[in-house]
């Protein structure tokens, strides 16, 4: 599913926000919470449901002044939905 | 004075307000105290506020809002809506009485993110019988609007022998209903649920039929609808690591304002529950005796202490060692290893049993004050 014109959002079985106590970003459901690292936290933070995983790489090499993580944002996302983390918008 | 550098232990994550004892339902497995008809009067609206706020600040980032029914009090859209403001991620867990359209529109307008919704069988008579009341088509209703609503349906069934052998009925339902979620609780035997424990046990074929029948579904449905099967801690070999660990995670407080470190210790004797109208809830965590008491492994007995699997069980349930040992200190009975062992043995062949003869006594205020017993 993770093509380029694929447009991610967070599942709406899950909310996701900065957790203070933790300084961490989380993603909370029922009974439950999930702390993310800084990378995985920064391309959910994009996973709006508007923009497309191509949108998303360009948006964070441009935030990490970074090239080449196409990768590593796809092989994020393809994880988050086996988790159920996120769920596709049509293209 | 303690040093100022010496970094703590994590606050608890999990705030569960148990607003209120009184329910529509009278559920022979509840795990609610026997007693309960004899608690004190309930929080008012600005304690509950106050402990929400309180445990917020410590970190606690699931607000649980459980019972008895929550939905019997008329504040809770205002706790919602405080919880949801602090950032709290909000549950309601509910057997669905009383949540009409109205009160729905108010709990969403207040952020409530997540409703969880109990069914006891799968057909009319079968959930009318061990609810004592009649509430099957009602709670249809009110997967509707829930749906409508645009919450995933979350729906728990507590399985025990007089439902189990419908379990492949149930799960069609929660299909039909078009549940995202579906949780399949094996009763767990407190409260209630002890008192009527022969009549409410399983037997073995029962619990593994029902096993497979869910394996079966979990097959053919996927990612479709989750079904999580909880297994009951009488039939598994192992103890489980209560609520996580006592003070770990997880703080409950009582509808007349007891901190508890489970939903079930104020069952336990000789220990003293810190009420949140005289406490903070970082004292209560951090300095209660009764926090204290079983945190970590160091208090844990012999059998325990020379087990390589202590840090993953912690011993097991207090509840369960103290309703069956008459020792909340003692090693979970659960365990093969414990010395008590004999008493789930024996329980399990009760099970085998033909059909008992015990009627179930029902949750309900009068028997609550008859019994007078906490447990």
């Amino acid at each position: 599913m993770t093509t380029a014109t694929a447009r991610p959002a967070i599942n709406r079985l899950f909310r996701f926000q900065w957790e203070p106590a933790q300084q961490a970003h989380v993603l909370l459901y029922p009974e439950g919470m999930v702390k993310l690292n800084q990378s995985a936290g920064e391309i959910l933070k994009r996973c709006d449901g508007r923009r497309s995983v191509a949108e998303i790489v360009a948006d964070l090499e441009a935030a990490f002044n970074a090239s080449g993580l196409g990768a590593d944002v796809e092989a994020f996302l393809s994880m988050a939905e086996a988790q159920n983390w996120i769920e596709w918008k049509d293209a | 004075m303690e040093p100022l550098l010496v970094p703590r232990r994590p606050g608890p994550l999990w705030l569960l307000a148990e607003v209120t004892y009184r329910c529509p339902l009278h559920c022979a497995f509840c795990y609610n105290p026997v007693d309960f008809a004899q608690a004190g009067p309930e929080l008012a609206t600005d304690d509950w506020l106050r402990v929400i706020r309180q445990a917020r600040e410590m970190g606690a980032a699931q607000f649980g809002i459980s019972g008895g029914e929550p939905l019997l009090r008329d504040d809770i859209e205002i706790l919602v809506g405080e919880a949801r403001r602090l950032g709290f991620y909000t549950n309601l867990i509910t057997s669905g009485v009383g949540l009409t359209e109205a009160r729905l529109a108010a709990l969403k307008e207040a952020g409530l993110d997540h409703i969880q919704l109990s069914f006891q069988d799968a057909t009319r008579e079968a959930n009318d019988l061990i609810t004592n009341t009649r509430t099957f088509d009602l709670k249809r209703q009110v997967a509707a609007l829930t749906k409508a609503a645009g919450y995933p349906t979350v729906i728990n069934c507590v399985l025990h022998r007089t439902n189990i052998d419908h379990l492949d009925r149930i799960i069609e339902m929660a299909v039909e209903i078009g549940a995202e979620y579906l949780e399949l609780a094996n009763t767990q035997y407190h409260g209630w649920a002890f008192l009527n424990r022969e009549a409410l046990m399983p037997s073995a074929a029962q619990l593994a039929a029902a096993e497979a029948v869910t394996e079966r579904w979990k097959a053919k449905l996927g990612k479709k609808m989750r079904i999580l099967f909880v297994t009951p801690d009488y039939q598994s070999k192992k103890p489980k690591k209560c609520m996580n660990g006592w003070g770990e995670v997880f703080l409950s407080v009582t509808p007349d304002g007891l901190a508890l470190p489970c939903h079930t210790a104020r069952m336990l004797p000789g220990l003293d529950f810190p009420d949140v109208r005289d406490h903070d809830l970082a004292w209560i965590w951090h300095e209660s005796p009764l926090f204290n008491r079983f945190r970590g492994t160091a208090w844990l007995p012999e059998t325990c202490q020379s087990c390589e699997d202590k840090e993953q069980d912690h011993g097991g349930c207090r509840c369960q060692a103290f309703m069956l040992t008459g020792n909340a200190g003692a090693t979970d009975p659960v365990c093969p290893k414990s010395p008590d062992h004999a008493l789930i043995d024996a329980a399990l062949a009760a099970a085998e049993r033909p059909a008992t003869t015990r009627p179930l006594v029902f949750r309900d205020p009068k028997a609550s004050l008859s019994l007078d017993r906490a447990f």
